[in-house]
Order: C-alpha cells, then sequence, then structure tokens
C-alpha cells in the first residue's frame, strides 16, 4: 500500500493547484514527485546546500526542510516561474552573461536568493551579496562570478 | 525583456571571444534537466542497501520480508549479478558485492519500487547473513605480512598494464632518470622530509544518478551522471555481461563531476534492476551515500628528498609515496603513474627516482579528482623548492628560474616540452605582487608552480553539414558544466568561418557519437578540439570539391569566406555553404560529412632516457603551466589561515573561451582552498565520521576572498586547435604548495600535513622553531 495521501491547495507561480501528496512530504518531494516542478534540486535534503530553494511568501525557504502541509495558503514561487519577474529577468541575464552559471546545478537557487536580496537591499555590497549567498553552496564557479553578476544586475536596475 | 537578447552571435572569428554558454539560458530558468529530472513511463524508483561491515564474507540473503513490503517489484542482490569484472586499469570490482563485501557503505542490495520511499523501507528489512573478517584500514597495514587479503584473486584480474599486483599491493610504478644514489654526493644543500595529504570528497552540488530501461529485444537505454558515455557503457557491460551493442549510454545535463562521475557508480546496479524489474528504474543517491559509495580523492603519503648545488641548481630528487587505493583500482593506478610523472615539478632535475605502491584498503575506492595526484606530490616537491632557496638565499622566483624547464626539454621520463608560459605566468604574479599591501603592511607570500597534461587517451568528432548549410557536431564529451560543448562549437565555427550560433552540439550517445574517453585529465579542448578541427577541415575539403564543380573551376582556385561561402580568388562569384549543402545531398560526392579520431601521437617514455616500469600511460599529451601566488593572514588566537590576496596565472596555450577558461581558474582555486585549509574526509575506525555536508565544510562564498586575480597567459601549442592546452586541473594543484609557503614564511614553521587547520598552523607557531633543528 502507497504511504497515505492528503490533499492540498496550494498556491504556486501564481496559480492555484490542489495535489494529493504522501502525508508528512516536504515541499520539495511535493513539487518535484507530485507536480513534476523540477527546478528546486536535491543537493543535500538536509538544509546545508541551498539547491532546493524557493521563495515562500516572497522569502527564501529550504524546500527540503519545509512540510508541504504548512504551505496550504501560503504563495510559492520557483525560478522556472519567475520569468516575468523583471529583477528576476536580469539576474538571469547578468548569471547567463558574467559566466556565474557552470554545471547550473546550484543556479535556481543561487537565483532565489540574489533576488530576494536585491528586495532588501537594491545596491548590496560585494560582502553583503557573499553573505546573502553564503547558503548557497557552488562547487564549480568559485563564486566570484556568481558575485559580478548579482552586483552587475543589482547596477544596471538602479539605472 | 527577452532573455535571448543574451545570446550572443559573432561572426568574424569566435575563437578567443567569451562567447556566453547557450546552456546557460535554461539552467537560469531552472529548466535543466539533469538525471534526477527524468522520468519515464511505468518507471520505479530505486534504493540501495549499503555494507555496514569494512570487510566480511556474505553467506547468504534473507529477501522474504522485503519482497512482501508495499510496493516492491523487485530486488538484486550478488545472486542476480554473473562473476564479470568491471575497472579501468584493473578489471576487480562486480556490479554490486558478491561473496564479499570490502567497505562499510558498499552497495549490497538493491530494490525497486513504486516510490524512492518505498524502496528505502524495504532495503531495511533485507537480512543479510555476514561473517566478519579483519578489515585493512591503513596502507601500511595491509603491506604486512599476515595483513588479511581483499582480493584473492587478484592475479587472475585483467590487467591493462604491467601492474606488479600480489597481495593488497594494487599496482607499484618505478621511474628514473640519471644515478640519484650518486648524485647526492654533488649536493651542497640537500632537504628531506615526509609529507601526508588528506582524502577530499569530490561533492558535486548533483549527486549521482542512473535511469535505466529495457526494451522489448531486451536491449537497454541508460541515462546517468557522468563524465563518459562510454566508460559507463564499458564498466556496466564488463560487470553484467553484456555485449556493448546491447546498451545504449545517454547523458542528460550533468551536476558536475570532478572525478567522481568518471568511472562507474550505481549504474551496472540500476541496469540489474531494470532488467529484473522489466520496468524503467531511477536511483538517486542521497547526499550521505554519494559521500560513502562514490570516490574521493587519494591520501598519499610522500617521503622526498632534494639536493641543489650552493647556486640553486637542482641536482637531484627521490620521491616515494604511498597511496590508499580504497578497495577497488579504479582510475588509482592512473593516479599513481601519474603524480610520479609529476613529481619533479617543472625543473630540470638530472637525477630524479620516483617510486610508489598503491595498496587495496577497506574502505570506499578512491580515485580521479581534479589535479589527479599532482596536488599531492606538489604539496611537497614545492615547499622544498622554497626550503633549499631559503638555505641559499635566493627568493621563490630566483630559485624557480634557475631550474626551470623549457621549451623542448624532456620532461620526466622522456616526454618532450611544447610551448612553455611559465617564464612569463611566474612573470605576472610577480610583477602584481610586488611590494606591500596597500595599507603598507607586508606581504605574507607564498609561491608555487605547476604543469599539468592534456591530451590522454582516444577521442574523435564528426561534423555534419545540414541541407541549409548549419552544422551538427557530435564528439561524444559530456559537457559536465564547464562549457565544452560550448568550446568545441567554437572550435567548429571557426574553422568553418561560420557565426557561432550556427554549430548545433549533438548530446553524447553511444549509438551515434564518435569514441570519447571522457571528460577528465583537462582533456578535451585539447584533444577532441584537435578532432573537431581535423573533421571540419574535412567538411571545407568536400565543399571545396562541390564548389569546383559548381563554379566550373579548380578546387586550387576556391577559398572559404566568413558567413559559409565559398568563392573564386579575385572574383566576387561564390556559393553558399545552404547551396554547396542542398547540392551535396542529390550530387556525386555525397552529403558532407567530416570525421577524425586521434589519440595524441607522441610516446611518454623514452627507453634511451630512462626506465619506467607500471607507468599506465603510454602517451600523455602537451604541457600547461601555471603559477600561483598568495599573500595570507593567519589570526593570532587561532591559527586559522584565510588569504588576503591570491594571484593565479596560467598557460593554456590559447584561450578559445577566456571567461571560461578564467572560470576555472577561480572554480579550481576555491576547490584548491578547501582541500588545503580544511577539507578531510575522516573515518572513525571503519567508518566515515563526516558524509554530509553539515559535518564536512567546503567553502561558501563568505569563505573565499575577493581579491583574487587571475592571468591568462597564452604560449600557443602547435599541435593544439588554435594554440590551446588544457585549463581544468591546473589552477588547483598549486594551491596547497604556495599557501604552505606563506605559512612558512609567515610562522617559520613548515608544515608537512595537510590540511593545514588552525590547530596545526597554531601548534607550529607555538612549537620550537624548526631552523633550530
Ligand atoms: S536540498 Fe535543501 S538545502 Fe540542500
Ligand atoms: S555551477 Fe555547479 S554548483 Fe554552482
Amino acid at each position: 500500500m502507497m504511504a497515505k495521501k492528503v490533499l492540498h491547495s496550494l498556491t504556486l507561480n501564481g496559480e492555484q493547484v490542489d495535489v494529493a501528496t504522501p502525508s508528512g512530504a516536504t515541499l520539495l518531494e511535493t513539487l518535484r514527485e507530485d507536480l513534476r516542478v523540477l527546478s528546486s534540486k536535491r543537493g543535500c535534503n538536509q538544509g546545508v546546500c541551498g539547491a532546493c530553494t524557493l521563495l515562500v511568501d516572497g522569502k527564501p525557504v529550504r524546500a527540503c526542510l519545509t512540510l508541504t502541509a504548512r504551505c496550504e495558503g501560503h504563495e510559492i514561487q520557483t525560478v522556472d516561474g519567475m520569468g516575468e519577474d523583471h529583477v528576476m529577468a536580469t539576474l538571469q541575464r547578468h548569471m547567463v552573461e558574467s559566466g556565474g552559471v557552470q554545471c547550473g546545478f546550484c543556479t535556481g537557487g543561487v537565483l532565489i536568493s540574489a533576488r530576494e536580496l536585491l528586495a532588501e537591499d537594491p545596491m548590496p555590497s560585494r560582502e553583503a551579496v557573499k553573505t546573502a549567498l553564503s547558503g548557497n553552496v557552488c562547487r564549480c564557479t568559485g563564486y566570484r562570478t556568481i558575485v559580478d553578476a548579482v552586483v552587475g544586475a543589482a547596477e544596471e536596475l538602479a539605472q | 525583456m527577452s532573455l535571448d537578447q543574451a545570446d550572443p552571435i559573432f561572426v568574424g572569428g569566435t575563437v578567443g571571444k567569451s562567447v556566453a554558454k547557450p546552456d546557460n539560458l535554461e539552467k537560469v530558468q531552472g529548466r535543466a534537466e539533469y538525471i534526477a529530472d527524468l522520468y519515464r513511463p511505468g518507471m520505479l524508483h530505486g534504493a540501495i542497501l549499503a555494507s555496514p561491515h569494512a570487510h566480511a564474507r556474505i553467506n547468504g540473503y534473507d529477501l522474504t520480508d522485503a519482497l512482501d513490503a508495499p510496493g516492491v517489484v523487485a530486488i538484486i542482490t550478488g545472486d542476480d549479478v554473473g562473476d564479470g569484472r568491471m575497472g579501468a586499469f584493473i578489471k576487480d570490482e562486480h556490479a554490486i558485492a558478491k561473496g564479499k563485501v570490502l567497505y562499510v557503505g558498499e552497495p549490497v542490495a538493491a530494490v525497486a519500487a513504486r516510490t524512492e520511499e518505498e524502496a528505502r523501507q524495504a532495503c531495511r528489512l533485507i537480512r543479510v547473513e555476514y561473517e566478519e573478517l579483519p578489515a585493512v584500514l591503513s596502507p601500511e597495514a595491509g603491506l604486512e605480512p599476515d595483513a588479511p587479503i581483499l582480493h584473492e584473486k587478484l592475479s587472475e584480474y585483467i590487467k591493462v598494464f604491467d601492474a606488479g599486483s600480489e597481495g593488497n599491493l594494487c599496482s607499484r610504478t618505478e621511474l628514473s632518470e640519471g644515478d640519484v644514489d650518486a648524485a647526492w654526493a654533488d649536493c651542497d644543500v640537500i632537504v628531506e622530509d615526509e609529507f601526508t595529504t588528506q582524502p577530499q570528497a569530490h561533492v558535486s552540488m548533483e549527486p549521482c544518478g542512473a535511469l535505466a530501461e529495457v526494451d522489448a529485444t531486451g536491449r537497454v537505454t541508460l541515462w546517468s551522471a557522468n563524465q563518459s558515455v562510454f566508460r559507463v557503457q564499458a564498466n556496466v557491460c564488463e560487470s553484467l555481461g553484456l555485449p556493448m551493442s546491447k546498451l545504449r549510454s545517454l547523458t542528460p545535463r550533468v551536476g558536475a563531476g570532478f572525478g567522481n562521475k568518471m568511472e562507474p557508480h550505481i549504474q551496472p546496479i540500476t541496469v540489474a534492476l531494470a532488467m529484473k524489474a522489466k520496468r524503467p528504474v531511477k536511483l538517486i543517491l542521497s547526499r550521505e551515500e554519494d559521500f560513502e559509495m562514490v570516490r574521493a580523492r587519494h591520501p598519499y603519503r610522500v617521503r622526498m628528498k632534494t639536493g641543489a648545488k650552493a647556486d640553486g641548481t637542482l641536482v637531484a630528487r627521490d620521491c616515494e609515496v604511498l597511496v590508499d587505493c580504497g578497495a577497488f583500482a579504479d582510475d588509482s593506478p592512473g593516479v599513481l603513474g601519474y603524480s610520479l610523472l609529476m613529481c619533479g615539478g617543472p625543473y630540470r632535475i638530472p637525477n630524479l627516482r620516483a617510486s610508489g605502491r598503491l595498496v587495496y584498503t577497506n574502505k570506499l575506492r578512491f580515485g580521479a579528482f581534479r589535479g589527479f595526484g599532482n596536488p599531492q606530490v606538489l604539496f611537497a616537491g614545492e615547499q622544498q623548492i622554497d626550503q633549499i632557496g631559503d638555505k641559499l638565499g635566493l627568493d621563490p622566483f630566483e630559485i624557480r628560474r634557475r631550474n626551470m624547464l623549457q621549451e623542448g626539454d624532456q620532461w620526466f621520463v622522456g616526454p618532450r616540452i611544447g610551448s612553455n608560459g611559465l617564464a612569463r605566468c611566474m612573470d605576472a604574479v610577480e610583477e602584481a605582487a610586488k611590494g606591500p599591501r596597500a595599507d603598507g603592511s607586508p606581504r605574507n607570500f607564498g609561491l608555487s608552480v605547476t604543469a599539468h597534461i592534456s591530451g590522454l587517451l582516444g577521442t574523435g568528432a564528426i561534423v555534419r553539414m545540414l541541407e541549409d548549410g548549419t552544422i551538427s557536431l557530435n564528439t561524444g564529451a559530456t559537457d559536465i558544466g564547464q562549457g565544452s560543448d560550448t568550446v568545441l562549437a567554437q572550435i567548429c565555427a571557426e574553422e568553418l568561418k561560420l557565426p557561432f550560433d550556427q554549430v548545433v552540439v549533438a548530446s553524447p550517445d553511444t549509438d551515434g557519437s564518435p569514441y570519447n574517453w571522457g571528460t577528465t585529465a583537462s582533456r578535451v579542448t585539447y584533444t577532441t578540439g584537435r578532432a573537431v578541427k581535423a573533421a571540419a577541415g574535412k567538411v571545407v575539403e568536400q565543399a571545396m570539391d562541390h564548389a569546383a564543380e559548381m563554379l566550373d573551376c579548380d578546387v586550387e582556385d576556391l577559398e572559404l569566406r566568413e558567413g559559409g561561402r565559398i568563392g573564386q580568388r579575385g572574383s566576387n562569384t561564390d556559393v553558399t555553404f545552404a547551396e554547396i549543402s542542398g547540392r551535396a545531398h542529390w550530387a556525386v560526392g555525397g552529403p558532407l560529412v567530416g570525421s577524425e579520431t586521434l589519440v595524441f601521437d607522441e610516446p611518454t617514455h623514452d627507453p634511451k632516457r630512462a626506465i619506467a616500469l607500471g607507468l599506465p600511460f603510454p602517451r600523455i599529451g602537451v604541457f600547461s603551466f601555471a603559477a600561483l601566488g598568495v599573500d595570507i593572514d593567519i589570526d593570532d588566537t587561532s591559527g586559522q589561515v584565510t588569504v588576503h590576496e591570491a594571484w593565479s596565472a596560467a598557460d593554456v596555450g590559447r584561450a578559445i573561451n577566456p571567461r571560461l577558461v578564467d572560470v576555472q581558474l577561480h572554480g579550481g582555486f576555491v576547490q584548491g582552498l578547501g582541500y588545503a585549509l580544511y577539507e578531510e574526509m575522516v573515518w572513525d575506525g571503519a567508518r566515515l565520521a563526516n558524509p554530509s555536508l553539515m559535518d564536512y565544510k567546503v567553502p561558501t562564498a563568505r569563505d573565499v576572498p575577493d581579491a583574487i586575480h587571475t592571468f591568462i597567459i597564452e604560449d600557443p601549442d602547435p599541435t593544439g586547435p588554435f594554440g590551446a592546452k588544457g585549463a581544468g586541473e591546473i589552477g588547483l594543484n598549486t594551491v596547497p604548495g604556495a599557501i604552505a609557503n606563506a605559512v612558512a614564511k609567515a610562522t617559520s614553521a613548515r608544515h608537512t600535513d595537510l590540511p593545514l587547520t588552525g590547530e596545526r598552523v597554531l601548534d607550529g607557531m607555538l612549537g620550537p622553531d624548526p631552523s633550530q633543528d
């Protein structure tokens, strides 16, 4: 017998979705296994790597540590559904151009954290960018190009 | 605003331009598909039961409860696989533990069920009857005369080189030139020490995974996180006894590799499960399993002795290494051989001897990791160069310049050095780092230099001109995020004088791609780039033949023009690739397809020059060079080292894509920083004590200094595609040695053990002054 499924009603990237998911499922499991929304990645399932980061009510959250049941009535945003967001689109373009993307496994989480930073602090220093991204592990880039991208996007948005 | 605006198109030469990788777009949009993101109709999920013992005989399995568990469709154990063994150098590894387990964490059984959770639950219900055996937990213990033996049938295993295997000795390598024993008498200074380096985890952000499916004829399609679809195919087929034609190996996007996805992980298990379940099976490791089951950087014990004349001229070096192999040979014999080849560093040392032993232990396999044995020996060697310089009053740049290998020299045991930009790398670092810090305080400066090869093993390329004149490039090289698809497309576009965006790169597929050994050993730009350039050149030749007929002239009168046109010299008449290719699909001569395969053609070993025993690589390729300077701070109370500023210069021949080279240097530096300062896999007895990102710290954005300066030096290699040489590993090699040299400068204490933790550095600061001994 499959683990008992529970029906939840979520708001995902502006749309209402009803999903049956195993009771006790994390948001990461529900998104990936039940909804096939795959932009949040399972890098550690322990809240450390940041690859699963998404926005709940505009705040970055670790999907691997968040119970789906707790998200009813809250606004969930994932990087694949944020292309219309001007700040996100600017960040994405700078990441593409600066070389901040290598394997890309960390990239979605990095962009979510950076999006939140720019909402709080539109002209962050390099130090502030590094602090904001310190929960997003990237094993490829050495971080320089990622920090460049976020600072570059902030400068462009400030113009 | 459209993201597509970021997609740059270059006309008039793309080599040397920092084209943005096309795959960046799907990655920033969260649309890139990695192995965990693939689903197939009717797909099951797999999970693995890992061995709790380091060394034990398996006397039987009881699967009753597990088979009754909810959702379970199939279970495999060692009883389900034949006696096939896989391995790059020594074929010593079953698809899954069979008869014995050899390390804690080794896969013993695997379950396919409807969900991952059900598969994991069922694993807990499998009962295995073990008979525990004494374990070998260090190479020293493994060499004891009465040591328990891991591989009783070692002598019967297939080996692809003269390994000298015996007992727990997996392989040995001995290289020598000159007369080391006699040469010490000619030395005015001699330094000697024993060094140890720790195991490092790759921590690719994507854990390993695979998805296998069997078709109606029994043929298998396998997607997996990999660095070579061809090594996956070979390993699965060897271990499961399948003809290679019965398995198609593919790759989705790969969440980085650094070596841990080069050789097999769980692909054979996933295939065996799918064959038994008769349904597609996906198996994705947890982070903990990825730490415990895959592979890691080898811990080394290095005994090194170096001697020089009073003017600083190096005379002799003796280097002996003892390497922990882990339970299976994997890439280890290659790592051992390569580290010994590199142990002299980029110096003229007329009397040089290197020997090493690789010993099986009851730990997870150690294997390829960015640097491939070079960082370990360099940590020793670059400190000894500084020590000799210190004794003779020669600064770190001077002692290195006096001994540097030059273009045309032979490297240790024989390979000839082509282009050599090492002097320019050192000049760049010295110039940029000279003088005190901005605030006037003195620097705690340390230097390390290195060379690294690119050019191992077989590669190929197929370039096809489509009917409209655009190009399909197929190389079989897996892009693991570093951007090889982009670089190879740039090389192809340049040779064809086409805009970059008119070349599309096919995803590696063993059914359709030419052979490629793998994305490893800094080799793709150099070797595959050569094949691409040659294959594209053949397409140009074929296009010329058609154009000559179309323009009714001799081929000798034709020229290739920008943007995909061929015209008659001295006239404006020309025909486009679209016209040529459209015609070629109907005309004699046929459609335009250029292909090339190659293996680097100069030998590694010159028997007139040196003795070499147990060297696994007959041909290693060309040499890239690099220099790294670091200026560090040390916290007085904790001993914690931080890098204040760093200067990393690399001679990569020609940077096909400068930004991608630059990111390699930054990424390599930061991975090397973790290795030099704190990353360490720790065993508690036979069990890995820190298999999680909570307990195994890797550098985060906050741990990285802003002032890392990179310098790309271009000394084109005549054999490289547009002069290019490899760039993937060289930025990491130098980090431990440079930091150790800076620590010695700052504290007057030499450190022979990695990592250079605060505790060790503080001990050095408080301990006796080593210059007194
Ligand atoms: S997967 Fe959630 S933080 Fe790593
Ligand atoms: S790009 Fe690979 S982990 Fe960040």
